[in-house]
């Protein structure tokens, strides 16, 4: 038992140092919210680089849609100054709407990639729009099967 | 069970923000800390225009045009509505950085650093990114754990980092940042004309009452006017002289701290990399840009933990899933689970560790299918009672 509550410890040590990879923000084309497609290394033996690439290349578009100073954005602040923002509160930005549509695109890959894989792809809106996160999923569940393990060998289950 | 759910008051996030912000009407209202300056504009602006819409309107409706006090109308509640906007929304606050996040910058800056011999100073944290050809350096911030984004600056009054800090205005009671720039811009601007319109308004009034009645009466019926034009002339000079520095800010696409700090000013220093080099351009990006939408979710409810459960559970859980998991179960197995985020113990691995994290996910391989099956079912069905 001793033996086996080490060899525990240790896997969850090492499991738990490779719980989060963050992706940062690409600050080239200015402030614009686009994230770094530099595949990471801690990455490398859990998914393929060409589906990593993809994921955040189309997530790059939706942000640079949604940031784009075109012919909507102008008709949407001109409008809203008009009315004096008042707008606002009953009418979805198009940001707001493209956000959605993001989180959506974000669920659909975590459904379709990324759980199989035992990853887990975080919305940036919950990290500030900083960083983009993989979360090792595998941890979670191998945290909670070795918890109840030792439980049940202390209380002799 | 449901009798407690019934009883329990929901947390909502704002209530938990670190920062030194107030916050009202559960969270849809966010303000700086010191609000008395804020209250004295307020009664300044509504003040005036009652002044004026008590004396000088009914003159000037009947003897110029009813136009007068309708537009005087349309523009005060134009101010107000900038007014209220700017002091009430989000700037742009950078939420802090969760003890993950913080912790793996803390890692790529030891591992960028490289042995420090005791009693020497660390290097500064800064982080150097290229922008348009031009080298801007990132700062790190100790209080929010990040390293700022471009043009990014903490606010010591709010004790926030916030996205184009432009400066903390204490007569809108708020910090002016991304969000609420051009709100604060057009804040500054109708006022400036508002100002002018009664104050022009007011010279108007007085000529023609005096005309008819003489000057020294027609202070004795309108004693306000004398109140507004003081007023007005004060207000004249600081609000059209700042609002012309915000144009003058704008055309060149700079922040106020830019400026302060001279940033982009001097032959040795970089040029602004963000400017457009056209006036038009620069004033689009500022003031034609899609509003941003906060990033703070003030509003969304607290999970306190996975064994009670919030009615917003499910809808909410789309979004709280990730976060929620890893940070429960270290939280709950904290005794059994070795401290995992002191760097002092990922330090020596950093090297090996990412060997270790190459090599442990192929040993997490064969157990994981047969654990996780038998027990995940079994934990989360508790979760939903």
């Amino acid at each position: 038992p001793a033996d086996t509550f080490h060899n525990l410890q240790e896997l969850r040590h090492s499991a738990s140092l490779a719980t989060k990879v963050f992706i940062q923000r690409d600050y080239s084309d200015s402030t614009i919210c686009k994230f770094q497609t530099k595949f990471p290394a801690e990455l490398d033996s859990r998914i393929e680089r060409s589906l990593f690439e993809e994921t955040v290349k189309t997530l790059n578009c939706y942000y640079g849609e949604a940031e784009k100073i075109g012919g909507q954005s102008y008709l949407e602040g001109c409008l809203a100054c008009a009315t004096a923002y008042i707008i606002f509160l009953c009418m979805e930005t198009r940001y707001e709407k493209i956000l959605k549509k993001i989180s959506m695109y974000i669920q659909e890959q975590n459904e379709k990639i990324y759980a199989p894989r035992g990853l887990l792809l975080t919305d940036p809106i919950e990290r500030g729009m900083r960083v983009v996160s993989f979360a090792n999923t595998w941890d979670v569940f191998l945290s909670v099967g070795t918890t109840l393990k030792e439980l049940c060998t202390i209380y002799k289950l | 069970m449901s009798a407690v759910m019934i009883t329990r008051k929901v947390t909502r996030k704002w209530e938990k923000l670190p920062g030194k912000n107030t916050f009202c009407c559960d969270g849809r209202v966010m303000m700086g800390r010191q609000k008395g300056v804020f209250y004295l504009t307020l009664f300044l602006i509504v003040g005036t225009c009652s002044l004026f819409f008590a004396f000088e309107c009914p003159y000037l409706a009947v003897h110029l045009s009813p136009a007068i006090p309708v537009f005087a109308v349309l523009l005060f509640v134009f101010v107000m509505a900038m007014l209220l906007r700017t002091s009430f929304s989000d700037p742009g606050v950078l939420p802090r950085a969760l003890p993950e996040e913080a912790n793996f910058i803390e890692m790529e800056i030891e591992a960028a650093n490289g042995n420090v011999m005791a009693g020497q100073r660390p290097p500064p944290r800064i982080k150097n990114v290229q922008i348009n050809n031009q080298i801007v350096k990132l700062k790190y911030c100790y209080t929010c754990k990040i390293f700022r984004p471009p043009r990014a600056s903490h606010c010591s009054i709010c004790d926030n980092c916030v996205d184009r800090f432009d400066h903390h205005c204490p007569w809108v009671g708020n910090c002016v940042g991304k969000r609420n720039y051009r709100y604060f811009y057009l804040f500054t601007l109708s006022l400036s004309l508002l100002t002018i319109y009664i104050f022009a308004f007011n010279i108007v009034h007085v000529v023609l009452r005096s005309v008819d009645s003489g000057f020294v009466n027609t202070i004795k019926e309108t004693p306000g006017t004398v109140l507004e034009v003081l007023v007005c002339f004060f207000t004249l000079w600081s609000v059209v002289g700042l609002t012309g520095f915000h144009t003058y800010l704008i055309s060149l696409n700079q922040t106020t701290n830019e400026d302060i700090k001279g940033s982009w000013s001097g032959k040795n220093r970089v040029q602004n990399p963000y400017s457009h080099k056209s006036i038009i351009k620069n004033c689009c990006e500022v003031l034609c840009s899609p509003t941003y939408p906060s990033v703070l979710d003030r509003r969304g409810v607290m999970l306190e933990d996975l064994s009670s459960p919030t009615p917003s559970d499910a809808s909410a859980a789309s979004t709280h899933q990730s976060s929620n998991p890893v940070s429960q179960t270290t939280k709950s197995s904290a005794p059994l689970i070795p401290n995992e985020h002191t760097p002092d113990e990922a330090k020596p691995g950093i090297g090996s560790g990412t060997q270790k994290s190459t090599s442990s996910p192929k040993e997490e391989k064969p157990p994981s299918p047969t654990s996780p099956n038998a027990v995940a079912p079994a934990v989360i069905k508790e979760s939903s009672h």
